[in-house]
C-alpha cells in the first residue's frame, strides 16, 4: 500500500510523517510520535480516553483518519505544560486528587481545556461542566472531583498559575 | 482491523464528485465518527476512501424569510448546535444536537455524514422530517432534491446512487402556530436512542390540528413518519385522548427490533408514551405561537 505524507503539528512542534492512510490519529500521536499521554481505550467513539484538541477543539483521536488533520494543530495533554510549568487545570487536578488510576485523565484534561478556553472568561453552571465532560469516561468513577477542578479554574483560582 | 484503502483527497466539490464518478468501489467519508467503527469491523472495506471533511464550500448555514434553512453537507453538529440562528428560529433542532453523541464527536461529525449513514437511531432524521425538510443531493450529472422522508430506504441504506453526495439539508421557514419537539428515550444522556419521537403539531386559527407530523426514530428500517396519526389529528381539536390513540398507532403500527437495551415489548410501550408527551408538547408550543 502506498504510503501518504502528512504534515501536522503536535504541541508547538511540526512533523511530516509518511503513513498508510489507514493510520488513526491516534496511532500516529502515539506509535510514530511518541506522546503517549493519549490513550487508547474502547475506539469505537465511546470513552474519550484518546480525547485531544484538533485546532482548539475537543475531539476523539480513535476515530478520525490522520490524514484528515493534515495542515492542523494538534494538541495533548504533554503539550499543556509550558517551560516547565503545569496549566491551571493540571495543577488543579493535582489539587482536588481528580484521578484515580489516571488512564482517563489526560482525555479528561483536554475536553476540560477545551471546554475552559471557549468559556473566554465565563463562570459556567455546574450542570454545563458536566456536560463538558459528558464524552469522558471514568471508570473508576472519580467524576465528583474531575468536576471540582474544573469548577476551580472556571472560577478562576488559578489566575496566577502560568506566571 | 481496518482494511487497506487508496486515499483520495479533493479539493473542491467539482473534483470530488469527479473521483467518485470514476471510482467503482469508492465509499465517501466526511467526519467518520460512524464509518471507521464499522470500516474497523471490518464490514465495509472499500477499495478507495473519498474524503470530502475539507470541503469548505459544503460548510455553510444561511437562512433566508422564504426559502428557510440551507446547511451545508460538511457542517458539524456542534456548528448547529451553537448557531445562534437555528437556536432562534429552529430551537428543536438545536436542542436535539446538544444531546446527539458527545462534545468530540459534535465537534467532527457531520450532517451529511449522519444522514448518509442511515442509521435509524440517528438523532437527526426525524426531527428533520418532522421539520418538513428536504435533502439536496448531487453527482457530476447534476443534482436533485428530494424530500428527506424519502431519502431513507433501508437499514443504512438512502436513494442516492452511486456518484451522488449530499449537498444540503433544506428545511422551510417556521410556519405560524407551530410546535416541534423531540425526545429520545435512552439511559445515557449522550446514547442513541433506544427509541425516539419527533412530533410536529400546527393550528388553525380556530386552533384545530391543521398540518402534523409524528416521526419515530429506531423503531424500523428508517425513521418512520406515522401517516395514520396524521390523517387521524388533522382537522381536529387536539385533546389528551386523540393523543392517546396517536400512541396507540405508533405503538402497534412500527417496528421496533429488540436487542439487548429493551425488547420489542417495551420498545413498543415507549413509543406510544413518547408519541403521546410529544404531541402535548408540540401542541403547546404551537398554542402559544
Amino acid at each position: 500500500m502506498e504510503k501518504y505524507l502528512l504534515k501536522l503539528t503536535v504541541n508547538g512542534q511540526e512533523y511530516e510523517v509518511y503513513i498508510n492512510p489507514k493510520t488513526l490519529l491516534v496511532e500516529v500521536i502515539r506509535d510514530y510520535l511518541g506522546f503517549t499521554g493519549t490513550k487508547r481505550g474502547c475506539e469505537t467513539v465511546s470513552c474519550g480516553a484518546c480525547t485531544v484538541t484538533v485546532n482548539g477543539k475537543s475531539v476523539k483521536s480513535c476515530s478520525i483518519l490522520a490524514m484528515q488533520v493534515d495542515g492542523m494543530e494538534i494538541v495533548t495533554s504533554e503539550g499543556l505544560e509550558k517551560n516547565g510549568k503545569l496549566s491551571p487545570i493540571q495543577k488543579a487536578f493535582l489539587d482536588h486528587g481528580a484521578f484515580q488510576c489516571g488512564f482517563c485523565t489526560s482525555g479528561m484534561l483536554m475536553s476540560a481545556t477545551a471546554f475552559l478556553d471557549e468559556l473566554n472568561g465565563r463562570i459556567p453552571k455546574k450542570h454545563e461542566i458536566k456536560e463538558a465532560i459528558e464524552g469522558n469516561l471514568c471508570r473508576c468513577t472519580g467524576y465528583n472531583s474531575i468536576v471540582r477542578a474544573i469548577e476551580a479554574v472556571a472560577q478562576g483560582e488559578y489566575k496566577e498559575e502560568r506566571q | 482491523m481496518i482494511h487497506d484503502f487508496h486515499y483520495l483527497k479533493p479539493d473542491s466539490l467539482k473534483t470530488a464528485l469527479a473521483m467518485y464518478a470514476e471510482h467503482e468501489d469508492c465509499k465517501v467519508i466526511c467526519g467518520g465518527q460512524s464509518l471507521l467503527i464499522v470500516m474497523r469491523q471490518g464490514m465495509v472495506a472499500p477499495e478507495y476512501l473519498l474524503d470530502i471533511k475539507h470541503i469548505h464550500e459544503l460548510s455553510y448555514i444561511s437562512f433566508d424569510n422564504q426559502k428557510g434553512l440551507r446547511i451545508g453537507a460538511t457542517t458539524t453538529h456542534r456548528e448547529i448546535e451553537q448557531s445562534p440562528l437555528i437556536q432562534e428560529k429552529y430551537p428543536v433542532l438545536a436542542a436535539m444536537e446538544n444531546k446527539l453523541a458527545s462534545i468530540q464527536t459534535r465537534n467532527w461529525g457531520t450532517i451529511g455524514g449522519n444522514l448518509a449513514h442511515a442509521d435509524p437511531a440517528g438523532d437527526p432524521a426525524p426531527v428533520l422530517i418532522a421539520l418538513k425538510a428536504s435533502i439536496k443531493v448531487g453527482s457530476i450529472k447534476g443534482e436533485r432534491v428530494m424530500p428527506l422522508d424519502e431519502f431513507f430506504v433501508d437499514y443504512f441504506e438512502t436513494a442516492m446512487e452511486h456518484g451522488e453526495l449530499i449537498l444540503e439539508v433544506q428545511v422551510p421557514p417556521p410556519a405560524p402556530k407551530t410546535g416541534v419537539a423531540y425526545q429520545k428515550f435512552n439511559l445515557l444522556d449522550s446514547d442513541m436512542g433506544i427509541v425516539a419521537v419527533a412530533a410536529s403539531v400546527t393550528l388553525d386559527r380556530d386552533g384545530k390540528c391543521k398540518d402534523t407530523r409524528v416521526v419515530l426514530g429506531n423503531a424500523g428500517p428508517t425513521p418512520l413518519r406515522m401517516k395514520n396519526i396524521e390523517s387521524l389529528l388533522i382537522g381536529k381539536k387536539l385533546n389528551e385522548k386523540l393523543f392517546e390513540e396517536a400512541g396507540k398507532i405508533s405503538s402497534t403500527e412500527s417496528q421496533p427490533v429488540a436487542d439487548i437495551h429493551a425488547s420489542e415489548e417495551h420498545r413498543r410501550h415507549l413509543l406510544g408514551v413518547l408519541t403521546r408527551r410529544m404531541l402535548k408538547q408540540a401542541c403547546d408550543i404551537a398554542q402559544k405561537g
